[in-house]
């Protein structure tokens, strides 16, 4: 589905990601982990397609096409989607009409028509639930006044009205207390099936006791440096990042 | 010969048979104008509007109110109201729906009341606007032989909006009006009267326009105007409010179209209890020039104001916000707000704000503030990460940022023309109609 070939990134002629190979199939829940500043963010922010990265060498392929050549739009409505770690505040521009704009883009760019009101309604509704809002926050501006843990999950409510085909989490969990956390799992373990990815950005080991990673990734200084099973992140979290230097040094 | 003289020599050519109260005021008017001339920058008022394109043009009267049917159709805005038509200046009884009015309201033509010799008529009219508020309010009170004359009995809650239509041709020589427009509303009577300024799109007349409303004890007036005349146009407008006790006035001043646009809006709040709500929007485009200038007089104790004005500037255009809130002495426990807000979508446009306040009373709650910024290029990366499109995501940000005024806009019409004209494109409403169908299911649920 995905695939990321020997990716260089610079951020203001700063190299970040030194030669990334990554490889995601359908139906796999992929970890990437690292210390901080590893590249970690700007690795989901290049593939979302976010401003500012300059890639100097390398292919991202989503499913067969390339990616560098779309905006960021179209490869939201290729099925693309960034859960952000800070998500931003969009004053008056209320949720529920993001959603709608949001979702009817992706109709059309498949040729479909826009979504009919009681249909849309019955979504929002019940993807709300799922989240546990109220359905007041459909009415409210976009994450304007929200929580940290309110804006997390409204992240994953737009993930589960969207139903991306790769959806990627930034550090979905943090500042999420152990409630607010299992919500936020269950959404994203909803979104799991044979047809789709997902890809977790994450510092700390915690979340993936909740969705369990088919595939966990260790990025260090702009390169993947080892991969595993979910075993990994447990040695990680028992080790230390400085054992896979130390590891991979030798 | 000087700019005011050649104006005024076709007011010679025309006129005749005046009663003598109307020739009186024309020539209070006329001789009024004359000694004034036009506005120069100089003059502190008109310090960022220069109307030299007003003063150097040369503006014939029209004389019929022909107009294309299809197009009337396509402009007037779809409500059922009592509908009264100006073409050019000129009343159109074709185009015109008067019939069916409920007892205790009278809407009239002004030269109907003054063929009349209203009595009523003249008693009022002229009484806030006088030849002294502006040249061009002279020069209306030398001219005005055409306008609308709405006189609500007390008590009277007139059931649908009260529509007057102000069209502009494009004509081959361009012409001017100055239509005169009279609203008195007895003790608690109660209308919507929109004023809606529109026509061919090549339009290049002079429209100027004058404005009265006296609000009896506990009235409840809501003015509309919607101004989208062509992007020739050249438009010259005075709002003059006069609130008596427990009053409220809830003025809409919607600016979307005309090449050079100036609107004095004037409030004077008399009596303890008497509200005004200025809620303002200017969308500019090209090189169009959009001035607008607002006054609210706090006369009397407990009255209360409250404005927002927002402006959205595209292109070259330019804007000018000038608001004044004035408390008199020992106006006490007075509510004053204002708020100017403008949008920037282009480096090139410019706006000159000024908020005022001028306070000669202390028990007062007040403020006021203005800003100026661009859209917020991190929400529009947001929208668009979601996959909606740069020029939708630009949109709905737009609309965002005139929301606060647009929610207050209860005709669902007149805020799905200006939201499509500020967003360029929608898909649907907005703010209203979808949202509110939208919650509303959602409460069913
Ligand atoms: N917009 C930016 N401008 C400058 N430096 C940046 C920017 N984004 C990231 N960096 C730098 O790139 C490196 C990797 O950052 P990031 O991808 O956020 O790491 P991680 O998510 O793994 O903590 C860090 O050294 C960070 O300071
Ligand atoms: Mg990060």
């Amino acid at each position: 589905m995905l695939e990321v070939k020997d990716l260089h990134v610079t951020v203001e002629d700063k190299a970040i990601l030194k030669g990334l190979n990554l490889t995601i199939n359908a139906g796999e829940v992929h970890a990437i982990m690292g210390p901080n500043g590893a590249g970690k963010s700007t690795l989901s922010a290049v593939i979302a397609g976010k401003d500012g990265y300059e890639v100097t060498q390398g292919t991202i392929l989503f499913e067969g096409q390339d990616v560098l050549e779309m905006e960021i739009e179209e490869r939201a409505r290729a099925g693309l989607l960034l859960g952000f770690q800070y998500p931003v505040e969009i004053p008056g521009v209320k949720n529920i009409y993001l959603l709608k704009a949001a979702l009817n883009a992706q109709r059309a760019a498949r040729g479909e028509g826009e979504i009919p009101a009681p249909e849309f309604m019955k979504l929002v509704r019940e993807k709300s639930a799922e989240m546990k809002m109220d359905p007041s926050f459909l009415q409210r501006a976009v994450n304007e006044g929200f929580s940290g843990g309110e804006k997390k999950r409204n992240e994953i409510l737009q993930m589960l009205v969207l139903q991306p085909k790769l959806a990627m989490l930034d550090e979905i969990d943090s500042g999420l207390d152990i409630d607010a956390m299992k919500v936020v799992a269950d959404g994203v373990n909803s979104l799991r099936d044979a047809n789709r990815a997902i890809l977790l950005v994450t510092h700390y080991q915690r979340l993936l006791n909740h969705i369990e990673p088919d595939h966990v990734h260790v990025l260090v200084d702009g390169r993947i440096v080892k991969s595993g099973d979910k075993d990994l992140a447990l040695e990680l979290e028992a080790r230390g990042y400085d054992w896979v230097l130390e590891g991979s040094a030798a | 010969m000087s700019a005011p003289e050649r104006f005024l020599e076709r007011l010679t050519a025309r006129r005749a048979e005046d009663p003598s109260w109307v020739a009186a005021r024309r020539q209070a008017g006329a001789a009024r104008f004359e000694a004034l001339g036009f506005p120069t920058r100089r003059d502190e008022e008109w310090k960022y509007t220069d109307v030299r394109r007003i003063a150097e043009g040369d503006f014939a009267l029209a004389t019929d109110a022909a107009f294309d049917t299809a197009r009337f159709d396509e402009q007037r805005l779809d409500i059922d109201a009592y509908r009264l038509v100006l073409v050019d200046g000129v009343f159109s009884a074709e185009l015109s729906r008067l019939d069916g009015l409920p007892a205790g309201v009278s809407l009239e033509p002004l030269s109907r009341a003054m063929a009349a010799n209203h009595e009523a008529v003249g008693g009022s009219l002229g009484r806030l606007a006088g030849v002294d508020f502006s040249p061009f309010t002279a020069l209306n009170t030398a001219f005005a032989e055409e306008g609308v004359i709405v006189r609500l009995a007390p008590g009277t809650v007139v059931d649908k909006p009260i529509y007057v239509l102000l069209l502009s041709r494009a004509n081959e020589r361009p012409v001017m009006s100055h239509p005169r427009v009279l609203i008195e509303a007895g003790a608690r009577a109660e209308a919507t009267i929109v004023e809606h300024y529109s026509g061919e799109p090549d339009a290049a007349n002079f429209t100027n326009v004058v404005t009265e409303v006296l609000l009896d004890r506990g009235a409840i007036v809501d003015h509309y105007k919607l101004q989208e005349a062509a992007l020739t146009d050249l438009h010259v407008a005075s709002i003059h409010v006069d609130q008596g006790r427990d009053s409220r006035f809830n003025s809409y001043n919607l600016n979307l179209g005309g090449a050079l646009v100036r609107t004095d809006l004037v409030t004077d709040l008399n009596a303890e209890g008497a509200e005004a709500a200025y809620n303002g929007l200017f969308f500019v485009q090209g090189r169009q020039h959009v001035d607008n200038h607002t006054l609210v007089n706090h006369n009397a104790p407990r009255t209360f104001s409250n404005e927002n004005y927002k402006g959205v500037l595209d292109d070259r255009s330019r804007g000018v916000f000038n608001g004044k809130v004035f408390v008199k002495k020992d106006a006490q426990q007075i509510e004053a707000y204002q708020n100017n807000a403008n949008l920037l979508l282009s480096d090139r446009a410019e706006i000159d704000t000024k908020p005022e306040l001028v306070i000669y009373a202390d028990d007062v709650k007040c403020s006021h503030g203005a800003t100026t910024g661009q859209l917020d290029e991190e929400a529009v990366y947001a929208l668009r990460s979601r996959g909606i499109d740069e020029p939708m995501a630009r949109a709905l940000l737009t609309l965002a940022f005139v929301g606060e005024v647009m929610d207050k806009v209860r005709l669902n019409v007149i805020a799905e023309r200006v939201e499509r004209a500020v967003a360029g494109r929608l898909p649907e409403r907005f703010n209203l109609a979808d949202l509110v169908e939208t919650a509303e299911a959602i409460q069913e649920a």
